[in-house]
């Protein structure tokens, strides 16, 4: 992948790139939620979009420093999801979906409204660059980078905690919930704590994506956005993080692939898409991988 | 008869579902390092109690005593903490976790490694996580299926799969053990494997209350044995005792609706 940037000639096919890189990040924390707490939320774009937002309005309008913003606006953003998730994740069901989902129009209607302060409908531009220590990152091959790694460094962190004592009780958590309280988990906080942490994930997702293209505006923050999400994991591959970047790649470069297409694009999507759900319901990653497994004991079994 | 060596101690406790008065005024006690086995005809009440007991429902009265401190409505995890372990009628395993995965499930709530420890894989953790799994590893030897450890636990037989949930209730070495029907299903020489386990569990000291239809494993284990029909206690005693128990006859083998509460 380091050696990719080389190959890849055009600030366009970067742009994609670095694009699946922002995505691979949203997607890692809505998996974590949804593959390993059984959660499904609808308003990561919202979590994403307070990311964006607070790191432009606080950069460009106060001129704070930008990765102390980001950082600050990650935790402010978890701690909103955990205010959140406490009412709606002690009930059982799917309370969290209505919330999220509510959640979501309410900030977008924010991002569009205040305009003194998000630009409203037009948009919100100038916002500065990172910098490593006085070193300016511009352009999309420094943030090329800069975005693949944050991602692998956030990927890393979570196989960790997939492969320890939490993520062994949140797996649990998702197969049943009832016994892992038997056994001692603190099942109602466990899964407040993923919620806040994956709400994290999207902030920092938010912040670098608003740095690097500098321009943000309400309709990438949309529920459209929360439901491509949830899509991509689908997709990928449901309690699979590197079936979750799949899911990503897979469907941020696609609409871009059928833009050749014209007209046919929206159809040949859905088309892909429903054949991807019908074919690998549990997900792009573990689906190829049973099959690959399939045809090689079937080669063996021939071959002797 | 409460004494200082009781560990749980139920005091008239009734459950209603709405209108089913599922548990009457039953008062029952445990003593350290004893087998007591629930038995009485189906939907006498017997898994209700374990239910109370382990806090997956409150009591709508009385009191349940853990050591001399109210338990009553603690939720299912605080009363795991306190060294209160279970089993369930139906095998309640994780299908989609290794054997070895389940047990360590046992021994969560031991464990301390939180969230930050886990993301970064810090030492203190790995060497913890190292150390739980060793622990597990003995447990599963103890019960004959460590060869099995690394198989997923759907793979492996109804009795490994009993087993497997009974070396995830004790691996953390409770103070009470909840077993419910841990013979359903099992065919006759599984039944017998099953009493050694518990004879084996007994002779390590565990406090066991234990709810069984298999009279040949209750009698064989138990040192007490309380009989419940329709939520209420309708006997106590020995198992000689309780085998002589007319009242228990009738409740077993059906008969003219007894007068006496």
């Amino acid at each position: 992948m380091a050696l990719l940037p080389l190959v890849v000639k055009g600030g366009y096919y970067l742009l994609v790139l670095n694009i699946i890189a922002i995505n691979g990040l949203v997607v890692l924390g809505l998996n974590l939620l949804i593959g390993f707490a059984g959660q499904i939320s609808l308003g990561h774009a919202a979590f994403f979009g307070m990311g964006a937002y607070f790191s432009a309005i606080f950069t460009a309008m106060y001129n704070t420093p930008p990765w102390l913003t980001l950082l600050a606006v990650m935790v402010f953003t978890a701690a909103v999801a955990y205010l959140l998730g406490i009412p709606t994740l002690r009930l059982a069901g799917h309370y969290l979906v209505m919330a999220t989902l509510g959640f979501n129009i309410i900030l977008y209607i924010l991002m569009v409204q205040m305009e003194y302060w998000t630009g409203g409908p037009s948009g919100f531009s100038g916002i500065p660059p990172l910098h490593l220590g006085s070193f300016p990152i511009q352009g999309d091959l420094h943030y090329y980078w800069l975005l693949w790694s944050f991602f692998l460094a956030v990927f890393f962190v979570s196989l960790n905690l997939v492969d320890s004592r939490v993520g062994r009780a949140l797996r649990a958590i998702h197969e049943n919930e009832l016994v892992a309280n038997a056994l001692g988990v603190n099942t109602e906080r466990y899964k407040v704590i993923i919620f806040a942490i994956s709400a994290a994930y999207a902030s920092l997702a938010g912040s670098l994506y608003a740095h690097y293209l500098s321009f943000i505006s309400p309709k990438t923050f949309d529920i459209f956005y929360s439901v491509q999400i949830v899509t991509m994991v689908v997709v990928g591959g449901i309690g699979n993080l590197w079936g979750g970047l799949l899911g990503a790649a897979v469907l941020t470069a696609l609409p871009e692939v059928l833009h050749a297409m014209r007209d046919y694009a929206a159809l040949l999507y859905g088309v892909i898409l429903m054949g991807a759900l019908v074919f690998f319901p549990e997900g792009l990653l573990p689906g190829l991988v049973k099959l690959w497994s399939e045809r090689r004991s079937k080669k063996v079994l021939l071959s002797e | 008869m409460a004494n200082n060596d009781t560990l749980l101690n139920l005091s008239e406790v009734n459950k209603q579902f709405d209108g089913l008065l599922a548990i009457a005024d039953v008062s029952f006690h445990l003593d350290s390092g004893e087998i007591v086995s629930l038995i009485g005809p189906n939907g006498a009440g017997k898994t209700t109690i374990l239910n109370l007991i382990s806090g997956v429902y409150p009591p709508t009265s009385g009191e349940i005593l853990l050591n001399g401190e109210g338990i009553s409505g603690l939720k299912p995890y605080q009363i795991a903490k306190k060294r209160v372990a279970r089993t369930f009628q139906s095998v309640q395993i994780f299908q989609d976790m290794t054997v070895m995965e389940n047990v360590l499930l046992g021994l969560h709530y031991r464990l301390r490694s939180g969230f930050v420890k886990g993301m970064i894989h810090w030492p203190a953790e790995r060497k913890e996580e190292k150390g739980a799994i060793d622990q597990a590893g003995g447990t599963l030897e103890k019960l004959g299926i460590d060869h099995l450890a690394y198989r997923k636990a759907d793979s492996i037989s109804l009795k490994e799969q009993r087993c497997l949930e009974i070396a995830r209730s004790v691996v953390s070495s409770p103070c009470l053990l909840l077993l419910d029907e841990p013979a359903a299903g099992l065919n006759i020489r599984e039944t017998e494997e099953m009493a050694d386990i518990i004879q084996g569990l007994r002779q390590q000291g565990l406090t066991i209350l234990l709810v069984e239809h298999d009279m040949n494993l209750v009698m064989s284990v138990a040192h007490r044995l309380i009989v419940l029909h329709h939520g209420l206690k309708i006997a106590e005693g020995s198992p000689e005792e309780i085998q002589r128990n007319p009242e228990v006859i009738k409740a077993y083998l059906g008969g003219t609706q007894s007068a006496k509460r």
